[in-house]
């Protein structure tokens, strides 16, 4: 984090009247993963167009790399993957990427070099038209590491990919901020990404709700953390005279605690001995933590008009 | 700045390589070619006027419904549809800029054309050379048919990337080209051709009417190919219209490149308050 690659300040875009993206704030610093979450409409994608120049936004300001947005330098070192892309279904690979290190100035024969780095080597002489969607979100990635962008934006890169496309997925975004570059990806599919990224941005409504490490955000939402316990004979609710909580089923039993009384808690189950066949640890997850995020902001947003 | 028109216009020229493009337009156009230079050759040998010339006074007519249309629809696609796809996008977000692209589409689609009026038009020049109704100035006829036809096929490649970044949708762009095609090419004239039988000695028949043939590049073509044909009053349908005209024949010619030179710069501008 030591110099800045992207800074929003004070960002504001309007559509109509009415506010796409409002007071977006804040800093990606090098080689940094930062996802971006939000559901549909909540900005990112208007935050992604802003952020390459395509719109300008209606007050405030975008820098990457300290130049403007949309300028020859900003552009040159952002590469972009946008959510959908359809390229030339009768283009092969090969073709689609030297033409894009050709528009960006690049060499485009180590360009095809990065087919292999995304698994395409042997599909880079075949036609776009005969790749699965895996292939040709990788193909996309590939066309976004031409040269050596210092800005990577990923606009929804893994939607509508199966569960190990995915991974494979991440395994390069991971590679790649291991070269340096920012990433910065937007994404539905959040429980995936929970070892994936430095750095979370929930975004609701246009506004930027939250902006910190996964971790820093659990605590900070204080969500209960969840004990699944499941006793060898006794009867549920036994169990649960015994520990507190809510018998689920005949032989388990959920308890809720806060983040600081877990291993209390974990140690009254233990102290059981015997009786205990298994317990089960479940963290919020991102989906939890993203909920409570867009939600309490959702709250704060019916109070204030109110 | 090159580099990239190039690399734009090389990537159209392979897309129409690869997606039969300009094998269909060269197999429509020398289909089409053929069948006149064999069926309209046949009066030639009475009006002792070169096969050649002959056949090339009747391909004007045809490239003047076909070129247009091949054009339009080369262009239509070229905004509307990399945004659907999602590529321009991708295209801006690199260092080019919108003229640049805009030009590297152009400069790609008119070798296309350039290509598939060649071989359509060029297989039937040979074709008549062949059996022996080849003469120099015939050749003549035919290089400067396909290089008006180019000419005019620019005009409609504009007009095609204005109605693209007009709209997002390529099906819409598309039933835009075409209608575009009906307005410019059938209508315009059936119009001017009931305004003369209307009028046929007052203002609009001296005065506007050539004018009216100058401003749509169609009839600026046919205008300026048939009187540049030697034959031209016996060949051309249109006789004596090159000398009561109130312009030379190159007018003409100069009003077409006007006319693509400014539906190019205004395809520019709309493409520059394109958000992708």
């Amino acid at each position: 984090m030591n110099n800045t690659v992207l800074r929003a300040e004070n960002v504001r875009m309007t559509f109509d009247g009415r506010d796409a993206v409002k007071d977006l704030s804040f800093e990606l610093g090098s080689a940094e993963r930062v996802a971006l979450l939000g559901h549909n409409g909540a900005g990112k994608t208007t935050f992604f167009k802003m952020s390459l120049g395509f719109l300008t936004p209606t007050s405030g300001r975008i820098e990457v790399l300290g130049a403007e947005t949309g300028s020859d330098e900003a552009r040159a070192s952002t590469a972009f993957l946008p959510e959908s892309v359809a390229f030339q279904k009768t283009l092969t690979g090969v073709e689609i990427l030297k033409y894009y290190a050709r528009l960006k100035g690049e060499n485009a024969t180590k360009a095809v070099g990065l087919l292999e780095r995304v698994g395409l080597a042997e599909a880079g002489s075949r036609r776009v038209g005969t790749y699965s969607k895996g292939m040709r979100q990788r193909l996309g990635l590939a066309q976004a590491l031409i040269g050596t962008p210092k800005l990577v934006l990923l606009d929804e890169p893994t939607s509508g990919l199966d569960p190990i496309s995915r991974r494979n997925f991440y395994d390069l975004v991971t590679e790649i901020s291991g070269n340096g570059a920012t990433v910065l990806l937007s994404s539905h599919a959040l429980t995936e990404m929970e070892a994936r990224t430095d750095r979370i941005l929930i975004m609701s409504k246009g506004k930027l709700v939250a902006n910190d490490t996964l971790d820093h955000l659990r605590t900070a939402a204080r969500l209960p953390i969840r004990l699944k316990v499941k006793s060898k004979e006794e009867p549920a609710e036994q169990l649960a005279n015994r520990l507190g909580g809510t018998p689920v089923n005949c032989r388990s039993v959920e308890i809720m605690c806060a983040h600081e009384d877990k291993i209390a808690r974990i140690a009254a189950v233990t102290s059981l001995g015997a009786m205990i066949e298994d317990i089960d640890v479940h963290l919020p997850s991102l989906d939890d933590v993203y909920k409570h995020f867009s939600e309490k902001a959702d709250l704060e947003d019916s109070r204030g008009e109110a | 700045m090159f580099q990239r028109i190039l690399t734009v216009a090389q990537q159209e020229v392979r897309i129409g390589l690869r997606n039969r493009w300009i094998l269909l337009s060269v197999v429509i156009l020398s289909a089409f070619s053929m069948a006149l230079a064999l069926l309209g050759s046949a009066p030639a040998g009475t009006l002792d006027v070169s096969r050649m010339t002959i056949t090339v006074a009747s391909l004007s007519s045809l490239s003047v419904y076909l070129v247009p249309l091949i054009a339009l629809l080369l262009a239509f696609d070229a905004v509307a549809g990399e945004i659907e796809r999602g590529t321009l996008l991708l295209i801006f977000s690199s260092p080019m800029t919108r003229s640049e692209f805009l030009i590297g589409k152009a400069v790609g689609h008119i070798c296309v054309l350039l290509f598939a009026l060649t071989l359509g038009y060029g297989s039937t020049a040979l074709m008549l050379a062949a059996t022996g109704g080849g003469d120099p100035s015939g050749f003549t006829d035919f290089a400067r048919l396909i290089a008006t036809s180019t000419i005019l096929g620019f005009a409609f490649l504009s007009l095609g990337y204005i109605v693209s970044s007009l709209v997002r949708q390529v099906t819409t762009a598309a039933a835009m080209a075409i209608g575009i095609w009906l307005v410019l090419i059938v209508l315009y004239d059936l119009a001017l051709l009931g305004a003369l039988v209307a009028d046929s000695e007052g203002f609009f028949a001296s005065r506007l009417f050539p004018f009216a043939l100058l401003a749509n590049p169609a009839d600026a073509f046919r205008l300026f190919n048939l009187s540049a044909l030697d034959a031209n009053a016996m060949v051309g349908g249109m006789a004596g219209v090159a000398e009561s005209l109130p312009f030379p024949p190159v007018a003409a010619l100069a009003s077409i490149f006007v006319f693509a030179g400014a539906a190019m710069s205004g395809a520019i501008l709309l493409l520059k308050r394109v958000s992708p």
